[in-house]
């Protein structure tokens, strides 16, 4: 009750300086913010290409119905496959005319179908990686009726690398700005408690513990996380608006993202608090 | 009951503060502490409070060892001990009784029993009709009182003073000065650092403890002082002249 009447009581005593220090917070977060928004973005962007990552497996032109039920079945119960639909050289004629309407009058022309029967094979999410895909490859390459199997190697190996930079720069970038938001906080706070260095002063002089100190800096700190997490999603938001209104579409992150950040500024606020005030209570 | 045992302090950029320094202060006992700047005052105060830990020696307060409190419960030992500085060090922009209520409260005094407490330690130290007052309002003799009061928000065994009239005129320092008598006649020791020399002279039945570059060089409790002094029974009169025979301000190594 103390610790959360005196954290109330110090932005009522100095509202400009812990006004201030939760800007700087809000400012700090509001890049992180932003980072994330790009992050999400990206991360879409990559899943819906992602999403396009399957195996087609060409099967001879004699090929029994029951070898197709055999191997529909067994790629079927392969852990990284999702679905497996079989596609007989009828409709692969249809979809080759109207999803390839340049080649349209050969198509049509022609007596002969010479477009092959086929499985095509849907990953799971967690699959759609150049080692699942060249493992179902390999698994349907096995039988004696199968012409081939395509996923598209070139093109896989070259998504996952662009997968592994951004997240890896995601990762560093993600990083340095947490670090440099850190850095404002902590100085921020510090200065914050730095203010109060003579209330901090008599506490020890007449033996408060130092439990009961650091409560209501804590909470201090976690408050100014708060509303600077606030803040910077409130910025983000703004941001994400006039992004979305005047240059290119783009989408908001999920709800559970807001709620970490928001949870994320207050548990960084009381930690850079937290530092702040264990230095400084050892300099007393 | 304060024991120091062979105490030095040595700080790495201003080599020693104190060395082999040994007394004690029992329950209810008065001393001046006295020498000139940089004699080390300043530093027996601060490690009798535990804010210092010697680098030879041991502190020991109220049963607690330098030795062995550890930073967690250094609370115990400041509980045990009052302490006043010559620059008051309260809080401004609080009234009296903000300061004394503030210092209960923090450490751990139910909420109920501040208020009554608070009064009576501002009545103790003759501030009731100024318990209302900002601390700018006050004069430097009342600020004292006011930072006094704090000091005894745990019933403290010992005050420590360092320096406490540093700033105050005569007639506020007498005052002062009673209020530490009255304090100790309800048995709390008091330490008082000074160099105020007329000061100590005022009050001849005193126990002095003098400091010299680090070393205590008088002790008028000393039995091998060659001047017998018995302990006062009660709080001693100021003395106008600082004359009386035996004193350790005229005889002693100050």
């Amino acid at each position: 009750m103390y610790a959360f009447r005196e954290a109330v009581a110090a932005f009522k005593r100095a509202p400009v300086l812990t006004g201030l220090s939760s800007t700087m917070v809000g400012l700090a977060l509001f890049v992180v913010g932003l980072f994330s928004l790009a992050t999400y973005n990206l991360q879409l962007a990559l899943s819906a290409i992602e999403e396009r990552v399957e195996v087609v497996v060409y099967l001879r032109d004699d090929v029994r119905q029951s070898e197709i039920d055999l191997l529909l079945t067994e790629l079927s119960n392969l852990e990284e496959v999702r679905q497996v639909m079989y596609i007989s050289k009828r409709e692969a004629l249809e979809r080759a005319r109207t999803e390839l309407p340049e080649f349209g009058e050969l198509f049509m022309s022609s007596e002969v179908n010479p477009l092959p029967q086929s499985l095509e094979v849907e990953l799971r999410p967690g699959s759609r990686n150049p080692e699942a895909v060249e493992k179902v490859a390999f698994a349907a390459e096995g039988y004696p009726f199968v012409e081939d199997a395509q996923y598209g190697e070139e093109w896989v190996n070259r998504l996952f690398a662009l997968r592994r930079i951004g997240a890896a720069s995601a990762g560093v970038l993600g990083i340095a700005f947490a670090l440099v938001a850190a850095l404002i906080i902590g100085t921020a706070l510090r200065i914050a408690i730095f203010a109060r260095r003579d209330e901090i002063y008599i506490m020890r002089l007449v033996g408060a513990k130092n439990s009961f100190i650091r409560r209501p800096f804590l909470l201090e700190g976690a408050m100014a996380g708060l509303a600077g997490g606030l803040l910077a999603w409130g910025l983000t938001y703004a941001t994400y608006r006039g992004v979305y209104a005047y240059l290119f579409e783009v989408a908001w992150v999920p709800g559970r993202w807001v709620a970490a950040g928001l949870l994320a500024g207050t548990a960084f606020g009381a930690f850079a608090s937290a530092l702040a005030i264990r230095r400084h209570l050892r300099e007393i | 009951m304060i024991k120091l045992s062979n105490v030095s302090k040595q700080y790495p950029k201003r080599g020693f503060a104190l060395k082999d320094v040994t007394f004690q202060l029992g329950k209810g006992e008065f001393a001046f502490l006295t020498g000139h700047s940089g004699s080390g005052k300043s530093t027996t105060m601060r490690l009798i409070h535990m804010v210092d830990r010697p680098t030879a020696g041991e502190v020991r307060v109220s049963g607690y060892s330098s030795d062995k409190v550890t930073e967690r419960d250094l609370w115990k030992v400041r509980r045990r001990v009052g302490y006043v500085f010559q620059d008051f060090r309260l809080l401004p922009g609080r009234t009296a009784y903000e300061n004394v209520a503030f210092a209960l409260e923090v450490t751990g005094t139910p909420p109920k029993a501040i208020k009554p407490k608070a009064q009576r330690l501002l009545s103790q130290v003759g501030l009731s009709t100024k318990a209302g007052a900002f601390v700018n309002e006050l004069s430097g003799g009342e600020q004292q009182r006011v930072a006094i009061a704090r000091a005894l928000v745990n019933d403290p065994f010992v005050l420590l003073a360092d320096e406490p009239t540093g700033n105050l005129d005569e007639r506020a320092t007498r005052g002062i000065m009673e209020l530490f008598w009255d304090i100790q006649a309800k048995g709390m020791a008091v330490l008082m650092a000074t160099h105020d020399l007329e000061l100590i002279r005022q009050y001849p039945r005193t126990r002095v403890l003098e400091l010299d570059h680090g070393k205590l060089v008088y002790d008028s409790r000393s039995p091998d002082d060659g001047v017998s002094r018995p302990d006062p029974p009660g709080p001693p009169p100021p003395e106008s002249t600082g004359q009386e025979g035996g004193s350790s301000a005229t005889q002693g190594g100050l």
